[in-house]
């Protein structure tokens, strides 16, 4: 619980004059007059807060020196290096500059509109952090509905990006807040899906639950989940495989052409610590949290190994793959994942039928699971990528006639 | 009931300190402007938007777009209600048993009609 933190527990003594039995305080003399004992807790609760968002904040702004540094690694260049030591001061000379950018707001922008559309770009992303559970009894909040929270908050970004790309009135940026809400909208349906055979195996929406019911990490029994929510996961970030929202040499860069400054500051830091955020769920629904094989490495330094690792894959996903077309986007939602999602779904329905005594499953019988799964989970990826293949007409598009 | 406070406590004063981030960000970068760390000298051409160089010709604020918008958004609230169906049936699903799995089948079985009507009609393709 939180109250087992460390800083939490000092701040939270210093302020607290109560039963010293209650609050596990070893003497029970605060700085607080014995009416205002509901205090302590928020208050130490808030410096944990803003002690979180600044780390948070951080790791972020270290990302997208992280992620320009790998790109350049993997486009074998050297990426930035001149700012402080192998440029490791690259994100603040970036902050800096961008601070001092004149910002011009088009004539014809809805201004209001135009002014807010970066702050709840990045108010949902910061929001997330809350519910992560990020070590062994280390999480702010233990909400019972922290899964729907995240994934419902998340969505929020689709009404940021069309709030951007509608109020500049430039024509390019309506075209890609048009598409962004056309593909973040088919991919949550996917995303959300997925999630629904987790839920089925833990029976719970906390994620503090879903991370203890992984005696085995869920990879292996959802396998087919975690592919469907690490692609929609880098389709709803717009990230290179699907950044048809922000095509470059389609719409210029999309919904935030107008922006500049700070504001355009705001929606790069949104975009890249959504990653982290990514990162960090698929960590904790699908790598099993902060459990490690070690137990001498501390659980907060296995979750956050096991949340690098992942952004290491989006940035290499990045690094690999071209952008696809329009429609092959929209048609890979709905004709490949949501058929896959949902066989996924009942497949595992079934077995928790079967093996499920209570809602509680063996190790065991996790493993068996988790072979008939990965089974399933290759036929059904074979027969739907050959439906996809045969309704796109790839074969018949480049048949040569002699 | 207490610790139905603390949680929702917490998570308001992260609401709180989330909105007051980005705001803070947009203060910085007024209160830079007044003292001169950032230029501020709008004119005529900065103002316009930015159309990969040429003036931009006619009424700017609207564009044309396709009809197959409509169509993934219909069908996405189609979807997303289901998934809103899903989500309680499977935390119950555990004590639920044999009947709810055949419930949510029927169901899905009707909605995956529509998607399969929706793709023999042509209406998931982009550019057809």
């Amino acid at each position: 619980m939180l109250s087992e933190n460390l800083w939490f527990h000092n701040i939270y003594c210093f302020l607290y004059t109560g039963d010293t039995a209650i609050s596990g305080c070893s003497n029970a003399t605060g700085l607080l007059p014995e009416s205002l004992n509901w205090m302590p807790y928020y208050i130490a609760g808030f410096s944990m807060v803003l002690v979180l968002i600044n780390i948070f904040m951080a790791f972020g702004a270290l990302y997208t020196y992280a992620e320009r540094r790998l790109i350049g690694r993997f486009q074998s260049r050297v990426g930035p290096n001149r700012a402080g030591p192998f440029g490791i001061l690259q994100p603040v000379a970036d902050g800096i500059k961008l601070l001092t950018k004149e910002s011009m707001i088009p004539d014809q922008a809805d201004k209001p509109v135009y002014n807010l559309a970066p702050i709840i770009m990045l108010i949902p992303v910061i929001l997330v952090v809350a519910v992560l559970p990020v070590g062994e009894g280390t999480f702010m909040t233990d909400l019972n509905i922290a899964l729907l929270f995240a994934i419902s908050i998340t969505a929020l970004t689709t009404i940021a990006i069309f709030m951007a790309g509608f109020s500049t009135g430039n024509r390019f940026a309506m075209l890609g807040a048009m598409r962004a809400v056309a593909q973040l909208i088919s991919y949550e349906v996917p995303v959300v899906l997925s999630t629904v055979g987790i839920i089925l195996l833990t029976g719970s929406l906390s994620l503090v639950d879903v991370v203890e019911a992984q005696a085995i990490p869920f990879i292996l029994v959802q396998p087919l989940a975690f592919l469907i929510f690490i692609i929609g996961g880098s389709a709803e970030m717009n990230r290179t495989p699907f950044d048809t929202v922000e095509a470059e040499s389609e719409l210029i860069a999309g919904y935030h052409i107008e922006y500049g400054g700070m504001k355009f500051a705001m929606f790069q830091l949104a975009e890249y610590a959504s990653v982290l955020i990514n990162s960090a769920v698929i960590t904790t629904l699908f790598l099993s949290g902060w459990e490690g094989p070690f137990s001498f490495i501390p659980s907060p330094i296995w979750f956050l190994l096991k949340m690098f690792f992942m952004a290491f894959c989006f940035i290499w996903i990045r690094a690999t793959l071209p952008r696809l077309r329009m429609d092959q986007v929209m048609s890979f939602a709905w004709k490949f994942l949501l058929p896959l999602s949902l066989i996924n779904i009942f497949v595992t329905a079934i077995e928790v039928l079967i093996f499920g005594v209570n809602g509680t499953f063996t190790q065991g019988d996790l493993w068996i699971i988790s072979g008939i799964n990965i089974i399933v989970s290759i036929i059904g990826i074979v027969i739907f990528s050959k439906i996809l293949e045969i309704d796109s007409g790839f074969n018949t598009q480049f048949k040569v006639t002699v | 009931m207490e610790n139905y406070f603390h949680q929702y406590g917490l998570l308001a004063m992260f609401v709180i300190v989330a909105t007051a981030v980005p705001i803070g960000m947009l203060v910085v970068s007024y209160l830079a402007s007044k003292v001169s760390i950032r230029p501020h000298k709008p004119n005529q051409t900065k103002s316009t938007i930015y159309e990969c160089g040429v003036e931009p010709i006619g009424p700017n604020k609207w564009v044309q777009f396709d009809f197959k918008y409509y169509m993934y958004a219909l069908l996405f609230v189609i979807f997303d209600i289901e998934t809103i169906f899903l989500f309680p049936w499977a935390i119950q699903f555990g004590k639920l048993g044999m009947f709810a799995l055949v419930e949510m089948f029927i169901f899905v079985m009707i909605l995956l009609v529509g998607l399969i009507y929706a793709w023999k009609v042509k209406a998931l393709e982009w550019g057809k």
